[in-house]
């Protein structure tokens, strides 16, 4: 590498680390001013770092401003949304990706026109249906909202990984007496894992990161809110208590941080893929 | 033959088929198709949500929405916003992706990693964290600013009409950059290696290399690019909520935030649920609208470039 080049790389890589410092800079302030007290707080100034670490904040949060109960749905919520997500989004595009039936056609032309309408303002019907199937009040209410509608994106995923596995595997299989069920829960699941990560990944970060969908669901019903639902109330009820509230977006934020830190390629892989495809 | 079989005979033939797509097809039905449809119903009607729906009121909801200058201020806002947001967002992102795509350049993970972050947090989360960042008293941006001299007094961001729209779409920026950089990363990878080569031979200057390679060769995946950028921010919703709620005096009112008013806030009375309806149906067919004369304008020109070229 010649002297130029080497020089350049130099100011590429300055200029790189003052944009990501200045780009995560609100996730740091977020976690220190955690930590601080009250007074360190309003003392101003620029000092990122708190003085010594405190918990206090945390446990004010979690226990009297209820995010161990936001925190907990917001787990339900995820949990059991990606496992709906992956369960209909893989059966579904099983069956459209490798076999042909009467009423195909018609099933993916209506999805393909449900994509592309304008859909109004659904939230409206959404909660009348939850609302006369009795469920109002759960956050069984919550999840049908946000994953009934089922994720197109993730069939067409599944069909397209499926439809591409030679038929031959399972024409072996079923000589050898496996039923249908069998053979999808076997032998074809399995040879989609990155489908099934790439699905879980999207459905894990729209259901953690919803808010619109707990607000119209959760209002007037405390117990139900999800942890961006409680940050915002949270900011109605206590406006001047900043470092609480630091500490309870902590709590929001470092679980899904956490996750992406370690999963970090497979999130940007998934993506990237649903662009290119 | 299957087709000389009958039907009843190919339906009970496929029941494994349809077994596995009954849950996706009742669900569908009742979460995508039924308030869709329901969506388009109910804003022919004068319903506030308690009452059964039988005040039939035929297009008098959507004159209402047409002729109401709080509604055209909203729409107002949410152009602007995406006005905002997207030039300067996609630009940026592919300048940065055309750096980090150097695979000479050690770290670009670390960077890529660090600059996609903002994507996989809660969007209401972090907008509440930038209002304190952008606070009157204590902000770290006005005490920045104080400090370096560049402010004598601190200034109200987002409780001024001038700037709490920049605000907003500068974090806004922040927010959804890492999608577009990833998206235009797969657009760069996708370019085949041994054109620059060849170019390179050729002795064409890195910035030939971009404006006769790179530039048409990413033509088609910036459509789709730019098209997900302008719907994404035309729904903006979670940022404006927690940030500003459409103040100050609806200065930062969107579509968005303008029919939940109508719809669940108590602000407006009771609430108007046919009128939100119309709103969201009026706004949903406008932005398809846009985003279909702006594909077909696209690709036209597409096509013009094309047909010179050859």
């Amino acid at each position: 590498m010649n002297k130029q080049s080497r020089y350049y790389e130099k100011i590429t890589h300055i200029i790189f680390t003052i944009i990501c410092f200045a780009w995560v800079y609100p996730f740091l302030w977020m976690v220190f001013t955690s930590f601080k007290t009250e007074e360190e707080m309003f003392a101003g100034g620029l000092h990122l770092l708190p003085s010594h670490f405190n918990f206090g904040n945390f446990i004010r949060a979690w226990e009297q401003a209820n995010f161990s109960i936001y925190f907990w749905n917001t787990v339900i919520v995820t949990v059991v949304g990606v496992l709906i997500t992956i369960f209909l989004t893989s059966t579904s595009g099983y069956t459209l990706g490798r076999y042909n039936f009467p009423g195909k056609k018609f099933f993916i032309g209506t999805v393909m026109v449900m994509m592309f309408m304008p859909k109004g303002y659904t939230i409206i019907p959404t909660f009348e249906l939850i609302r006369q199937l009795g469920l109002l009040d759960s956050l069984a209410g919550v999840i049908l909202a946000q994953v009934g509608g089922v994720n197109a994106m993730g069939v067409l995923l599944f069909m397209g990984a499926f439809s591409q596995i030679p038929k031959e595997l399972e024409e072996v299989a079923k000589l050898d007496g496996a039923s249908y069920p069998r053979i999808f829960w076997q032998i074809m699941l399995p040879m989609v894992k990155p489908i099934i990560a790439t699905v879980s990944i999207f459905q894990f970060m729209s259901s953690w990161n919803d808010f619109f969908t707990p607000l119209v669901f959760t209002l007037g019903k405390p117990n139900l809110r999800t942890l961006g639902v409680g940050m915002y109330s949270f900011i109605g009820e206590h406006s001047t208590d900043w470092v609480g509230m630091a500490a309870a977006a902590s709590i929001s934020l470092i679980p899904i941080i956490i996750v992406y830190m370690c999963l970090q390629r497979y999130f940007i892989e998934g993506i990237a893929g649903a662009v290119k495809g | 033959m299957e087709n000389n079989k009958s039907l009843g005979k190919q339906i009970w033939k496929n029941r494994w088929n349809y077994l596995f797509l009954a849950p996706t097809i009742i669900l569908f039905t009742m979460f995508t198709i039924y308030p869709v449809i329901a969506s388009w119903v109910i804003s022919f009607y004068n319903w506030n949500g308690m009452e059964p729906l039988n005040d039939f009121v035929g297009a008098s909801n959507f004159i209402k929405v047409a002729t109401d200058p709080g509604f055209w201020k909203a729409f107002k806002n949410s152009f602007i916003y995406m006005l905002g947001v997207v030039p300067i967002q996609l630009s940026l992102s592919l300048i940065a992706a055309i750096f980090l795509n150097n695979p000479k350049l050690k770290g670009s993970t670390v960077y890529r990693t660090l600059l996609f972050l903002p994507v996989v947090t809660t969007t209401a989360v972090v907008g509440i964290i930038m209002a304190f960042i952008f606070g009157t008293y204590n902000g770290v941006i006005n005490e920045l600013l104080l400090a370096t001299r560049l402010i004598k007094q601190p200034v109200n961001w987002l409780g001024s009409a001038n700037t709490a729209m920049a605000i907003i779409i500068t974090v806004g920026i922040w927010k959804t950059f890492g999608y577009n950089l990833i998206y235009w990363l797969a657009g760069l990878q996708s370019i085949p290696g041994e054109l620059y080569e060849a170019a390179k031979v050729d002795g064409a200057s890195s910035r030939q290399q971009f404006r006769y390679i790179t530039v048409p060769l990413l033509k088609p995946i910036a459509i789709i690019i730019i098209l997900l950028a302008i719907i994404g921010s035309l729904n903006v919703f979670d940022l404006v909520k927690v940030m500003t709620g459409g103040g100050p005096a609806y200065a930062t009112d969107v579509v968005a935030t303008y029919i939940y008013r109508y719809a669940f806030s108590t602000e407006k009375g009771i609430p108007r649920l046919g009128f939100a309806s119309a709103a969201g149906v009026f706004y949903g067919v406008t932005t398809m609208l846009i985003a279909i004369i702006q594909g077909a304008l696209m690709k036209n020109a597409n096509r013009e470039r094309a047909d010179y070229q050859l």
